[in-house]
């Protein structure tokens, strides 16, 4: 494994006498698709706030490329090479999509000051903008204003202002949110695209998404780490199995078919509902 | 400054302050619950003072005006909540700035044309009129005893009506989600031409009360309306604990920055906002 | 969720290659008129007219200060007279007393203190949100009202004059004197012309853009790497500073300055005039500033108590017109197919 572009130690997050995130280690890494998945209330929110640096952390530490960045305000960590995606759409809805990549994109040569010059002439904004809306797949719809969109196309939107401004770290939170099959696929393509020359941290609880795509899995469960680790050891992991699939199925014990049994997990309520049902019934 | 002297100024101040809260505590509670900013809420304190001038003058006691003018008060709220403010809720903030900001300019010109613009006095009830000896020299006026008295009957009604009674439960969950109250069956329309009208009758029996301390003159509204910002904006919007808290901090910093201070008086008041609000932007204390 | 402070509508739109120049042939051709007006007018109506639009010319300043603010920024400011007044003020403080000033170094003070002010206060402000915002700027705005009310800074409640029009000299020549009426007009005009362009250009540039994304959603702004906060208070400073040349010119005008200038009602007055207006675009804060002007002055020779006409009607034009009378103009001459006027939520 390549070195950690952003490491996390023991960060934790505590809101009054409730610790949302309890001493948690994670290490994203260049060319990889880091996955975090965890029932309801585990606490990936709020860890995914903090690594973009939307929420203090109370202890604990961040570095970014061997730099300590723990504390840093959302702005300065976007600009160090962190940028995020979020779970709902998080986009300009009455500008166009070349529009809103640009303006995205314009946080990296920003020049306030230089009052006389137009927006729109500026090239840096309007290529790092374009290159990004391409690499999301939005080049068709380029000029359609963004209410316009599907929602689909909304999440590529999305995706593709967390790249306008070339980071190196992308925190993408859910991006599968509200998708149906086909644009899950569309989206599925587009992440795996995006493993060469980023560190990739991936909130889902789209499953089978999630082990078609990831790298590396981390298991979250009420604010700590259960497991880490590659895919195939952690569909075999029992504390996992436990926590997800329900306490039955973790002692029938049938290894390599974690699939298997079908049973509602015991993991809570499922937003991206669609998905999760179509691949267990698949599995039977 | 002497122990009786300071004595006193604290009375003055208690009796700033909770006059303060009540007007405060109708305003915070019209936005907490039904997300109105509600510039004209100083007219309903103006309109207390020129109430109590008139019915008064009518009644010849200022006490048997006090009940009428109540009544009076929750009627107009009721009927101004019904014709004019319930098309507020859905608008944005803008928008009900300056819709209520000519809702005084009308309030404003309408006592005009009605009472005129000479400066009244409002005689205090014969039987207060007398003050109580405080130390060797000085005395202090039971009218102001009587004020604070009042509020603090107020301040108690609200406090146990809020805790603990099904209306006040009512109102505190909508002070903190809207939704949810009214999806849970409550007729919120209802609900929230009571509180309008709960609000105005506040300021009315505010403005009532102060009117034989305060006298009555126009541009009386105006005035008391921005100090009730700033209580709001310390004490936490949608907080009736943070704008008794509040309103005592104001009645305090205003009373003894007068006797200190008399030519910074009037913005020792804005200086202390802006003090909290680099420590809480959000104010003192959360909502309901 | 209904009164939501972040969603106001009718919010420029940014498309790709356009600019605030649009419609700018009607600008010049609105220039042109305002500046041939003293010519047309002849002696006859001359003093009085070109008095009162001197006075509407220098609201429509101040308004376009305000709309900076308001319509782009998304920061709704209750408390902007107090740039005015300041600079007002500071124009009749350095003044001197024997004879006339220096116009250029004056306006500089104008607008230094002015300025100076907007930083000090939105550096406070900009630290809340939504509806604590508006108090807050209408708090310190009393605040001014009240250091020049109660102090004896420049004359308490009975204000100062100014005794003596600044001379506006340049290398030794006198380009024009503030003292004839139809100089001044044009001196004002000179200035709303430079507001305009001025903030045009502001509006084109990338500071402009970001500020309008701010408002749009100011979180997509953070997560792209903007420092959200340094903008507002940019744009709080910029408002506050074209509030001052206003303000400047009032005073030179009227030569007299008193704490009125800085009462709520002023600021409660040019929110007015650019919601009349209509929100988030220059021309509305020009015709809302020429509206209410010229309203107030027409109902004032309707009724001692024009107010009430006023209250009314602002009740009245609110509730029909929320995004102001450009709407108006833009529905009845544009009858092409709106791109996308989507919700800003």
């Amino acid at each position: 494994m390549n070195a950690p572009v952003l490491s996390a130690r023991r960060l934790t997050r505590r809101f009054g006498g409730l610790t949302a995130v309890g001493e948690v280690d994670i290490d994203l890494a260049l060319h990889e698709i880091h996955a975090v998945i965890g029932t309801n209330g585990a606490g990936k929110s709020t860890l995914i706030n903090m690594l973009s640096g939307e929420l203090p952390p109370s202890a604990g530490s961040l570095q970014l490329q061997g730099r300590d960045v723990t504390g840093w305000a959302q702005p300065r960590l976007a600009r160090a090479g962190i940028g995020r995606s979020y779970q709902r759409n998080n986009i300009f809805l009455p500008l166009t999509v070349r529009e809103n990549c640009r303006l995205a994109a314009q946080s990296r040569a920003q020049r306030a000051w230089r009052l006389w010059e137009g927006a729109q002439r500026c090239r840096t904004s309007r290529a790092l903008g374009d290159e990004a809306l391409e690499c999301a797949g939005l080049a068709a719809c380029a000029d359609t204003v963004a209410t316009a969109l599907s929602h689909g196309q909304k999440r590529q939107l999305e995706v593709a202002m967390c790249l306008a401004t070339q980071p190196t770290v992308l925190l993408l939170d859910e991006p599968l949110a509200g998708m149906g099959a086909e644009e899950s696929a569309r989206m599925l393509a587009l992440l795996r695209s995006l493993r060469d020359g980023h560190a990739v941290l991936l909130v889902e609880h789209d499953m089978e998404a999630v082990f078609s795509v990831a790298d590396r899995i981390t298991v979250m469960v009420n604010g700590t780490v259960i497991a880490s680790g590659d895919p195939a050891s952690i569909r075999l992991n029992r504390e996992v199995r436990q926590a997800y699939l329900g306490e039955e199925d973790a002692e029938e014990g049938t290894e390599g078919d974690a699939e298997e049994g079908g049973h509602g997990s015991a993991g809570g309520s499922h937003e991206g509902g669609p998905r999760r049902g179509a691949g267990r019934e698949q599995a039977a | 400054m002497d122990i009786v002297s300071f004595f006193i100024q604290c009375l003055n101040s208690i009796q700033y302050g909770l006059l303060l809260f009540l007007v405060a505590s109708g305003l915070t509670l019209i936005f907490g619950i039904m997300g109105v900013i509600n510039l004209a809420h100083g007219s309903f304190y103006m309109l207390g003072a020129y109430l109590a001038f008139t019915l008064a003058g009518l009644t010849g006691s200022l006490l048997t005006a006090i009940p009428l003018g109540i009544v009076l008060a929750v009627a107009f709220g009721y009927v101004l909540e019904w014709a004019f403010f319930s098309y507020l809720y859905q608008r944005e903030h803008l928008q009900q700035v300056l819709m209520t900001y000519g809702l005084i300019l009308v309030f404003e010109e309408m006592r005009s044309i009605l009472v005129g613009d000479d400066v009244h006095g409002v005689t205090v009830p014969p039987f207060l009129d007398w003050a109580l000896p405080i130390g060797n020299e000085m005395t202090y006026p039971v009218y102001r005893l009587f004020i604070s008295a009042v509020c603090l009957l107020v301040a108690a009604a609200m406090y146990v009506v809020i805790r603990r009674t099904r209306l006040g439960m009512m109102i505190r969950a909508g002070a903190t989600n809207r939704e949810m109250v009214q999806s849970l069956g409550i007729n919120v329309t209802v609900l929230y031409r009571f509180v309008f009208a709960l609000g105005v009758a506040l300021a009315v029996l505010a403005g009532m009360i102060a009117a034989p301390v305060s006298s009555v003159y126009p541009g009386m509204g105006g005035q008391v309306l921005i100090v009730c910002f700033v209580v709001v904006v310390i004490g936490g919007i949608g907080s009736v604990k943070g704008a008794l808290v509040a309103s005592l901090l104001l009645g305090f910093v205003d009373t003894f920055g007068k006797v200190f201070w008399q030519e910074a008086s009037g913005v020792l008041v804005y200086l202390l906002m802006a003090l909290i609000l680099l420590w809480k932007p959000q104010g003192l204390f959360k909502a309901g | 969720m209904p009164g939501d402070i972040n969603a106001l509508e009718g919010a420029p739109r940014l498309r790709a290659g356009a600019a605030p120049w649009r419609g700018g042939l009607g600008w010049l051709a609105l220039f042109a008129l305002l500046a041939a007006l003293p010519l047309l007018l002849g002696e006859q109506g001359q003093r009085f007219y070109i008095e009162l639009l001197s006075k509407v010319m220098i609201m429509a300043i101040f308004a376009l200060s305000l709309q900076l603010l308001i319509g782009y920024a998304g920061l709704v400011s209750l408390g902007h007279a107090a740039y005015f007044a300041v600079a007002a003020y500071a124009t009749a403080m350095l003044a001197p007393q024997a004879g006339p000033g220096n116009g250029w170094l004056l306006l500089l003070g104008a607008l230094a203190a002015a300025a100076a002010l907007a930083l000090v206060v939105g550096a406070l402000v900009l630290r809340t949100r939504g509806v604590y915002f508006i108090m807050v700027t209408l708090a310190f705005a009393q605040m001014v009202f009240f250091v020049f009310h109660d102090t004896r800074i420049a004359g308490g409640s009975d204000g100062t004059y100014i005794y003596f029009r600044p001379e506006f000299d340049l290398l030794g020549a006198r380009p024009f004197d503030v003292n004839d009426v139809a100089h001044f007009y044009w001196l004002v005009l000179g200035a709303l012309v430079l507001t305009v362009a001025g903030l045009a250009l502001v509006l084109r540039s990338r500071f402009g853009h970001a500020l309008v994304g701010i408002r749009h959603n100011e979180q997509r702004m953070r997560a792209a790497g903007y420092a959200t906060y340094r903008y507002q208070l940019g744009a709080f400073v910029v408002a506050g500073t074209f509030a001052g040349l206003a303000g400047y010119l009032y005073a030179i005008q009227y030569g007299f300055v008193n704490p009125e200038i800085a009462s709520w009602h002023q600021s409660g007055n040019a929110m007015l005039m650019v919601i009349l207006g209509g929100a988030g675009s220059l021309a509305g804060a020009v015709l809302g500033a020429f509206s209410f002007v010229l309203l107030a002055e027409w109902f004032s020779t309707l009724t001692r108590h024009w107010q009430l006409l006023m209250g009314g009607f602002i009740i009245v034009a609110v509730a029909l017109l929320p995004h102001g009378l450009v709407s108006l103009a833009r529905v009845l001459a544009l009858p092409r197919a709106r791109r996308g006027q989507g919700e800003s939520r």
